[in-house]
């Protein structure tokens, strides 16, 4: 449990920064305005979260005019995708060791 | 630390957001219903157009070959698919709408796109069809074409809508052997299997 738990991610352990995460794995970039629409969040909200993850560097942040529009668009990260892989193996196993 | 159930829940809500986040869910269901019952109005004008007062299982050699039957089967069938096309469009925004999404974004985008190369490309093959007086083959092209497009869009929406098209494809076949039952092969294809569809997909997503 223990070993399991070393590598369980803190950066994925919001459930809004999961999700915005696995947004980013089905789809190749994603408008900051739709993913706020698709988790029902403020702007703000989302904002800091995806702060957080710029920060570890698992997502780009593309920013764009759409003539005067800033359009902002998240990218996953290469190493992004491995950390966000990596923690679903740990909730796996996780879920596993519960069930003998 | 956290329990079980929590990371059970956050795996749920991945596949649920992942699901969500790349395809088109706002489809109405009642909307296919809708459309079913357009293409079988249409089938019923078309069927007083082409044999009243015979049964339309006779099979009915000289088929449409005058110019004015033409023409108005023409208009009937292009009155039904723009009633249908609005139909979705517009309950597909209302639900849309409810879901809290907007109806116009890119996975919405990337539906119409994947639906409209097989549809576009076969409409304009049934045109030429149509125009070199091959009447018998447009009826299962536009059911096979059909199908096609919706095989094609079945990666970027409500996955059931890939059994739908199959089906179509099918009674396409089908109608490709037993030419001169345009009609029936279309009031089935494009009338009755949207009602069920419909019936179901708004059973099991939009009530």
């Amino acid at each position: 449990m223990k070993d399991a738990l070393e590598h369980f991610d803190k950066a994925f352990e919001s459930k809004i920064r999961l999700q915005i995460m696995s947004v980013l794995l089905a789809n190749d970039t994603y408008d900051f305005n739709a993913l706020k629409e698709l988790l029902n969040i403020t702007d703000g909200n989302l904002a800091s979260h995806a702060k957080v993850l710029e920060k570890e560097q698992y997502i780009n942040v593309i920013k764009s005019y759409n003539g005067r529009k800033p359009n902002t668009k998240y990218q996953a990260t290469a190493s992004g995708k491995k950390a966000f892989r990596k923690h679903l193996e740990t909730l796996e196993q996780l879920i596993r060791k519960q069930q003998p | 630390m956290k329990k079980i159930s929590d990371i059970e829940n956050d795996i749920a809500s991945i596949k649920e957001i992942m699901e969500r986040s790349s395809r088109f869910i706002s489809l109405s269901g009642f909307s296919g219903i809708l459309a079913g019952v357009y293409a079988l109005i249409g089938s019923a004008i078309a069927y007083y157009l082409i044999y009243y007062p015979n049964s339309p299982f006779g099979y009915r050699f000289y088929y449409v070959n005058e110019q004015d039957i033409v023409v108005k089967l023409f208009a009937t069938a292009a009155f039904v698919l723009a009633a249908s096309l609005l139909t979705g469009v517009l309950l597909s925004m209302q639900k849309a709408k409810k879901l809290q999404l907007s109806y116009w974004n890119a996975n919405s985008k990337r539906f119409v796109i994947n639906v409209s190369i097989p549809l576009v490309s076969g409409g304009i093959f049934i045109a030429c069809l149509i125009a070199r007086g091959y009447f018998g083959i447009a009826a299962p092209a536009c059911l096979l074409f059909y199908g096609l497009a919706l095989i094609n869009a079945s990666s970027y929406t409500l996955g059931e809508i890939r059994y739908l098209g199959l089906i179509e494809i099918a009674l396409g076949i089908l109608c490709c052997i037993f030419p001169g039952y345009g009609l029936i092969f279309w009031a089935v294809g494009f009338g009755l299997l949207h009602i069920i569809y419909g019936i179901l997909m708004y059973n099991k997503y939009d009530k």
